[in-house]
């Protein structure tokens, strides 16, 4: 992470940003590029909270072999988050129940929160990106 | 003031604007923009929701985005207020924080 | 109040991007400070200058260079989005090694450690997308 353009640190108050991923893997591309921007604000320090709702439970899903569709499987990163101190991960349990999961068919492990629990958090932001 | 939600798909393609509602506490702003403004309207099979949604929250509508669709302000639910982006710009400022429901 | 706006989709294909523009406008009208305006996703395709609107349609990358040449707007491409859809200014493609830029007057590249900033600095951050 030493490209020229991703020094761009810089000290500031601290603020609660939550990244809300509702979307699945590669049919878009926002599940990715929503990945990306988390990976870099690690590097800001702030209080970082990650939200799995709607088919953005699909992303983190277990078991993803993209070989055959030609694009990278980027799924293994979500574990990385940890080393990026990026810890909160929080998943809807109403969006993983209406689609016949539960947390074990997940690649990381995350604290599953009811709706109005979510809803809670999401008041308690600063900034909330929903991607 | 709690948050100010932005939904901007239409109820009949998207379930969004139920996602948004659902997330949205007691006293929030929903401000429907874009193809999300087809919610706003009496004679809907969606109208009955958003009436209901109004005893907790706040609904807005986006005025140039209704007359761009063809659709009447005299048809929008009551209880909902259409605002202007000038109007627009005041709520982002009113609520503490905004959520963009994409 | 000091505002950012992020954008996240083309001009034309979302009217998103439309909406981000009447959006800052009204948002200057009314004596708010736009911190940044943030371009991710397809919404990098804003600031090429290479696109040819019909004559009788707006032209929203020239809106966007008009208000940022009046306003001081600071308008900035997400490097990592930019480099996949092949939008570069001269540096990007002295770097990359391709034959010429296409960023259009009044646009910055620059890395997303930018919108991360905007979050902070900004009192409040909207945004427009699909």
């Amino acid at each position: 992470m030493s490209e020229p353009w991703e020094d761009d640190e810089l000290d500031g108050p601290v603020r609660k940003f939550m990244y809300v991923n509702r979307r699945a893997p590669y049919g878009t591309i926002y599940a990715l590029e929503s990945l990306e921007v988390v990976l870099i604000a690690a590097a800001f320090e702030q209080d970082v909270s990650l939200v799995f709702m709607d088919d953005g439970v699909y992303q983190i899903k277990k078991g993803q072999n993209t070989e055959a569709i030609g694009v990278k499987n980027f799924s293994p990163t979500y574990r990385a988050l940890e080393g990026y101190d990026v810890e909160k991960l929080y998943v809807e349990k109403e969006s993983l129940e209406s689609r016949g999961l539960t947390a074990d068919d997940l690649v990381v492990p995350v604290q599953v929160v009811d709706r109005n629990q979510l809803a809670e958090l999401m008041e308690e932001q600063e900034v909330i990106l929903s991607f | 003031m709690p948050m100010l939600h932005t939904v901007n798909k239409s109820p009949f393609e998207r379930r969004t604007l139920d996602t948004a509602l659902r997330h949205a506490v007691k006293g929030s702003g929903v401000l429907l923009i874009e193809d999300a403004v087809y919610a706003a309207f009496e004679g809907t099979v969606v109208a009955e929701k958003v009436r209901a949604a109004l005893g907790d929250l706040k609904i807005y509508v986006l005025g140039p985005d209704i007359a761009a669709r063809g659709m009447s302000e005299k048809q929008v639910i009551d209880g909902l207020e259409v605002v202007d982006y000038g109007g627009f710009v005041d709520l982002v400022t009113e609520y503490d924080k905004v959520q963009s429901w994409l | 109040m000091k505002l950012s706006i992020l954008v996240n989709e083309g001009p034309y294909q979302h009217q998103s991007a439309d909406s981000a523009i009447q959006f800052t406008k009204a948002a200057l009208a009314k004596g708010h400070e736009i911190f940044r305006v943030f371009f991710y996703h397809d919404g990098v395709n804003n600031g090429t200058r290479f696109a040819v609107p019909p004559q009788d349609d707006r032209n929203i990358t020239e809106e966007w260079t008009k208000l940022a040449k009046e306003n001081d707007l600071d308008l900035v491409i997400c490097i990592a989005a930019a480099q996949r859809r092949g939008i570069l200014d001269e540096n990007e493609a002295k770097r990359q090694g391709k034959d010429g830029d296409n960023i259009a007057e009044g646009f910055r590249i620059s890395g997303l450690g930018q919108l991360i900033e905007a979050g902070i600095q900004s009192d409040r951050l909207v945004i427009f997308g699909d």
